[in-house]
């Protein structure tokens, strides 16, 4: 590991001018992927700023029905808290599947929404890779493939974002608070990871010192019924093969409203607006579940060794639809 | 480059110097002599150097130890109290809950954080219902201790083990 030195940031500005203003600085959260990478040699900052006791660890209702969910709040709180549990069970499972009971307990909101990907070739530095190491060459796509992207993929890179809460705040239209060197701006959910095209070494929007602050739940009423399922090679403590995070208010026996996002398919939480389309107004039926997976799988386009996940979105969307339509958890 | 920290450790405190690429699993074991965390994977994957951090469990193979100054820090050979076992340590040897014991301490330490976020009424993801109280069956025995890993297989007796821990004789 690369020798750094460390810091314990006690003002937010402070940290932000502090990572901006040095090259090879980076923020400290919980550190179960980056320490990691410092030690496989992915990563070598030769600065951390340490900003988990900032005082961002609170989860707050705003008085417009919101919910601020601040970005040092541990994953076990999150998905432990009384209202989130309560008014998005969407995202207090997609939680509750990710990582291990310890590692909930250390991992951050802002920390997991910037978890890199799992690609086995991100993390074996003796291979080439186009996010590790730009203008090496995609080893995963003649490789090893079957954990990688249908979707959004390009000829330079086919990861995939590993997150399950992500995939969550995704159907929920979250926002994500981002303090930089301008000040506070607020960045869409779905709009703060990328598609890898041709520059993969980039995950997020992110600018150099930008920190997340927190993340803000719409007071989505229909989110009562949501729900997040995961497919993995083991029951327990895997990353997702395919995962679905949807919202269902169905009335009358159609869909009046309808949020979906789909996980372990692409490089970043792949919102579903084209199954979404599909199914809005339509009758809540397996007929128009499977036409709306056709709709969103269109563009999917195979590897040599992971077409089966085409088939498993289709099969795992439509299992959560029809029980989020019966109203049976998921 | 050097840092210096203060652990309370198993109810001593600590103090040492060390370099700040040192993660805590390594100043337990090569600092401090304290062995009962055990090396495993050392990437997060396996859970054999579990701890209970300020009363929560947590891998240590993970976190810097500078970042975890002013810790409480309890591991398996700080669970016994005035000679006797912890119960649950007490329900692993009664139910032979190992083989070669390596990820015992682990376990046995997971075990214990998970029984508090049990009773605070944590949900897993198996939990029918994240409202409804948490009851410990098996199958959320089992979720809920799946961040740790025993190559040796002897899980049905560590799920036995636990079982007998929070006071419940059969499988529901």
């Amino acid at each position: 590991m690369t020798p750094f030195a460390y810091e314990r940031a006690t003002d937010a500005s402070a940290a932000v001018a502090r990572v901006t203003g040095h090259a090879n600085a980076a923020f400290l959260g919980g550190g179960t992927n980056l320490v990691d990478h410092m030690r496989l040699g992915v990563a070598h900052p030769d600065l951390l700023v340490d900003v988990t006791r900032l005082p961002f660890s609170n989860i707050e209702p705003l008085p417009d029905g919101r919910i601020r969910v601040g970005a040092s709040v541990r994953n076990s709180d999150l998905a432990a808290d009384r209202t989130i549990r309560e008014r998005y069970p969407v995202l207090s499972q997609a939680l509750l599947a990710g990582a291990s009971g310890q590692l909930r307990n250390l991992a951050t909101t802002g920390g997991n929404l910037l978890q890199r990907t799992r690609c086995a070739y991100f993390q074996d530095v003796t291979t080439p890779c186009n996010k590790r190491k730009p203008g090496t060459g995609c080893s995963a796509m003649e490789g090893h493939n079957r954990d990688h992207a249908i979707l959004g993929a390009s000829e330079h890179c086919v990861a995939v974002h590993p997150s399950d809460m992500a995939v969550a705040l995704a159907a929920l239209d979250a926002t994500v608070v981002v303090l930089g060197r301008q000040g506070e701006r607020r960045i869409p959910l779905t709009a703060l990871h990328r598609l890898p095209g041709d520059a993969p070494e980039r995950d997020t929007v992110l600018d150099r010192g930008d920190l997340i602050t927190a993340v803000e739940l719409p007071a989505l009423q229909m989110a009562v019924n949501s729900a997040y399922y995961k497919v993995r090679d083991r029951a327990s403590y895997a990353f997702a093969l395919v995962s679905v995070a949807a919202a269902l208010d169905v009335r009358n026996g159609q869909v009046a409203d309808v949020r979906i996002a789909l996980g372990g398919i692409a490089h970043k939480p792949w919102r579903a607006l084209r199954a979404e389309a599909v199914l809005k107004g339509a009758a809540a039926s397996d007929e128009t579940f499977d036409r709306a997976a056709d709709a969103e799988l269109a563009d999917a386009r195979a590897l040599r060794h992971n077409a089966f996940k085409i088939a498993l979105v289709r099969n795992t969307l439509r299992m959560v639809l029809r029980r989020l339509t019966s109203g049976a958890p998921a | 480059m050097k840092a210096s920290i203060t652990l309370r450790v198993d109810g001593e405190p600590r103090s040492l110097e060390l370099d700040t690429r040192t993660t805590l699993l390594d100043a337990l074991r090569e600092h401090l002599g304290v062995t009962s965390a055990k090396k495993g994977c050392d990437h997060g994957q396996c859970g054999a150097c579990t701890v209970l951090l300020d009363g929560r469990r947590v891998t240590t193979c993970l976190s810097l130890a500078v970042a975890c100054d002013g810790a409480r820090i309890t591991t398996a050979q700080g669970l016994a109290r005035g000679g006797k076992l912890h119960p649950l340590q007490q329900a692993f040897l009664e139910h032979d809950a190992l083989q070669c014991g390596y990820c015992t301490p682990g376990q046995v330490c997971s075990a214990v954080g998970m029984l508090e976020e049990a009773k605070a009424g944590h949900p897993s993801y198996v939990t029918r219902g994240l409202t409804a109280p948490a009851e410990l069956s098996d199958e959320e025995i089992r979720e809920r201790m799946s961040g740790n890993l025993c190559r040796c297989g002897a899980y049905v007796n560590i799920v036995a083990a636990i079982r007998q821990a929070i006071g419940k004789e059969a499988a529901p």
